[in-house]
């Protein structure tokens, strides 16, 4: 199953969103415009949006510190988001929770977590009370290649497969965590591979073609919602920035300038997107115009940050409780 | 419920664990989203579980205490109102990223937009030979944590009313049982719906000498030492926190006011523990009320050993209690 015509637009619409957001957003970083840390998705938007786009709305997803992306890919309205960066009262997260943890529920999201891999239990969790509740939600865990080496990786995956909970396990498999190689930490490298060890499917996929994402993933999701249980997918892409922007590495690079250099001129998935749908039919113009559309969105989104309020120092104990049982603060 | 309501139902004689089980019994009967998760927890609770609730609603798990732990999370903010059960509470800290970092945090940290309905549920062995790692008293570790409840009745109509309101709490709630307490008996509600409220203390024991507040399995030398006492006119309050975090300082400092003399006695070491907490809370907010200073009775800070020698001088006692409030008059 692959794209239609209008979802080729859309994936389109949504990696441009990504693109420009997180190009403008490192420029407001590097301006001081946006506190704490910044870790752009830019160069892994076909894994982002090829996934996200295999999913219902009404399904769920965990994601990471790396997190812009995420509700972006999932169709979240960028003004939530650009506000949150900004630390502002009309964020997605009032304010609270910043970069790494852009979760915008409205479009399913229950966690983006900065505890790497700490969205693994979690999205294990919303597949087991998917089953429970007798419904056929599925949900989407993104997580790096660090992550695999969590404890709970492993423990997760083995639940998931014992019992067939409906959770589809995405790694976004960038080479590097921080300044860490995969070859460096990882003694199985074939991280699709290590599926088998849990008897369950492992697939690995270019992840800087958004269709071929889409078409995994999507075919894990069906057998996800079907009862036949969980795949791990790894999505091998690359990040074109920096760890997180302004990152100063002391000594020379982690990563060889040549291979950074050669992704930025000949593996950019949203330029190899663009001759996918040149050939599929889409004109210059109307290509043109999706990415007027895009950067519009998000000149929008910096505009409705600008303007919106700092959060109330009075509100600092909203939303620590459901129940409040004392007065806060005391 | 009312008082009045409650007091027209039954009560039923029972122990402390019998109202555990009674209270999670009635819980997934009421509410067909609570669900149970835990190693080897077909066997808890009189063992028939998974024959009356079935597959879906009794999870027994593989030992993953972080994965399960989180799963949990994951399941409690997507509809379900789980119970976890991590059995002895030293295994509470291979839970803890998921507890503190997920649990605790997830609801502030997404501005309100899901929440954590959720119960951990740890039992306190200690003065069983264990040794240390079988044998831990977390709770003051925990109660640093902002945006976690904790519990931890004394009675069985307690924790009967406290475990039913921590599943109906929507935010995270750590009950931390004790076994020293597991065959205490009273008369317990057989109503349904009779709650004992999250963050408020318990006078166990109503007195104008000297007050003193015990903790989870420390209550049981405490009132020994209380009614001993009483032979020699000496009149001792006991209270019960009951609820850990919030502090009810309330009642707390309502009782200090009135006798002018604190000791709280607790099993935890001695360190940072939630006497310390308390302690200086009345400090802060109550000095002018204290006759004399603060006394707090503790494990100390040392690994539970072994021995049943060494491990026996750990815990305070009924004598160790008589003793302190005594050099208090």
């Amino acid at each position: 199953m692959t794209f239609t015509h209008a979802q080729q637009r859309e994936a389109y619409v949504r990696m441009l969103r990504i693109r420009k957001f997180e190009e403008e957003g490192s420029r407001l970083y590097t301006a001081g415009q946006i506190p704490g840390a910044y870790h752009a998705s830019i160069g892994q938007e076909a894994t982002i949006v090829g996934a996200c786009m295999a999913l219902r709305d009404d399904d769920a997803m965990t994601g990471t510190h790396r997190s812009h992306g995420h509700p972006i890919g999932k169709g979240a309205d960028l003004r939530g988001l650009m506000a949150e960066l900004m630390g502002k009262n009309t964020g997605i997260c009032k304010g609270r929770g910043g970069s790494m943890h852009l979760a915008d529920n409205g479009v399913g999201i229950i966690s983006e977590s900065a505890i790497v891999g700490g969205g693994i239990p979690l999205a294990t969790g919303v597949g087991l009370s998917a089953k429970v509740r007798g419904t056929d939600q599925v949900c989407l865990c993104f997580f790096g290649d660090g992550a695999v080496n969590q404890g709970t990786f492993h423990e997760c995956l083995n639940m998931a497969s014992l019992w067939k909970l409906p959770v589809i396990y995405l790694c976004e498999n960038n080479g590097y965590a921080i300044t860490t190689s995969l070859a460096s930490s990882h003694a199985q490298r074939n991280i699709a591979k290590r599926a088998e060890c849990y008897a369950m499917p492992g697939i690995t996929v270019d992840g800087q073609d958004v269709t071929a994402v889409y078409e995994v993933t999507r075919n894990a999701v069906l057998c996800a919602r079907h009862g036949e249980g969980p795949t791990l997918i790894e999505a091998r892409t690359y990040r074109f920035d920096e760890h997180q922007v302004g990152l100063s590495v002391p000594g020379p690079s982690y990563r060889p300038a040549e291979e950074v250099e050669e992704y930025k001129a000949h593996r950019d998935p949203i330029t190899l997107f663009s001759h996918a749908l040149s050939s599929a039919g889409f004109s210059n113009e109307e290509l043109r115009a999706i990415e007027g559309e895009a950067s519009a969105a998000v000149r929008e989104a910096v505009r409705f940050g600008e303007e919106s309020p700092l959060p109330d120092p009075a509100s600092l104990y909203d939303y620590l409780y459901s129940n409040p049982v004392s007065k806060p603060g005391t | 419920m009312s008082a009045e309501k409650s007091s027209a139902a039954l009560h039923v004689r029972m122990s402390y664990l019998d109202a555990i089980v009674q209270a999670q019994v009635e819980e997934m009967e009421r509410d067909e989203r609570v669900i149970m998760m835990g190693e080897d927890i077909a066997i808890y609770g009189s063992g028939d579980l998974v024959e009356r609730f079935g597959p879906k609603r009794i999870w027994a798990m593989p030992i993953s205490e972080g994965g399960f732990t989180g799963m949990g999370i994951g399941a409690a903010i997507t509809g379900l109102r789980p119970i976890i059960d991590l059995s002895i509470a030293s295994f509470l800290y291979l839970a803890s990223d998921q507890i503190i970092n997920q649990a605790a945090k997830l609801r502030y940290m997404t501005g309100g937009q899901i929440m954590v309905p959720i119960v951990f549920r740890v039992c306190m062995y200690y003065g069983e030979a264990l040794a240390a790692q079988h044998s831990d008293r977390p709770y003051p570790l925990f109660m640093n944590v902002p945006g976690l409840k904790i519990i931890s009745p004394t009675s069985a109509s307690d924790a009967k009313g406290l475990l039913k309101s921590a599943v109906r709490d929507d935010d995270p709630v750590i009950f931390f049982e004790d076994t020293k307490l597991w065959t205490v008996r009273d008369d317990v509600s057989s109503d349904r719906d009779h709650l004992v409220p999250i963050g408020k203390a318990h006078i166990k024991r109503v007195g104008s000498d000297v007050t003193v507040i015990a903790i989870a399995g420390a209550m049981r030398p405490t009132l020994e030492a209380a009614n001993a006492l009483a032979q020699e006119n000496i009149s001792v309050e006991v209270v019960d926190p009951r609820t850990l975090k919030p502090l009810d300082m309330e009642t707390i400092i309502g009782s200090v006011a009135k006798t002018g003399r604190l000791v709280v006695v607790e099993n935890a070491h001695r360190v940072a523990g939630a006497s310390a907490e308390i302690v200086a809370n009345v400090c802060q907010e109550s000095f002018e009320s204290l006759k004399k200073p603060c006394v707090r009775l503790t494990a100390p800070d040392v690994h539970v050993p072994f021995s049943p020698t060494l491990e026996k001088t750990l815990y305070p006692q009924r004598d160790d209690i008589i003793a302190a409030v005594k050099k208090l008059l």
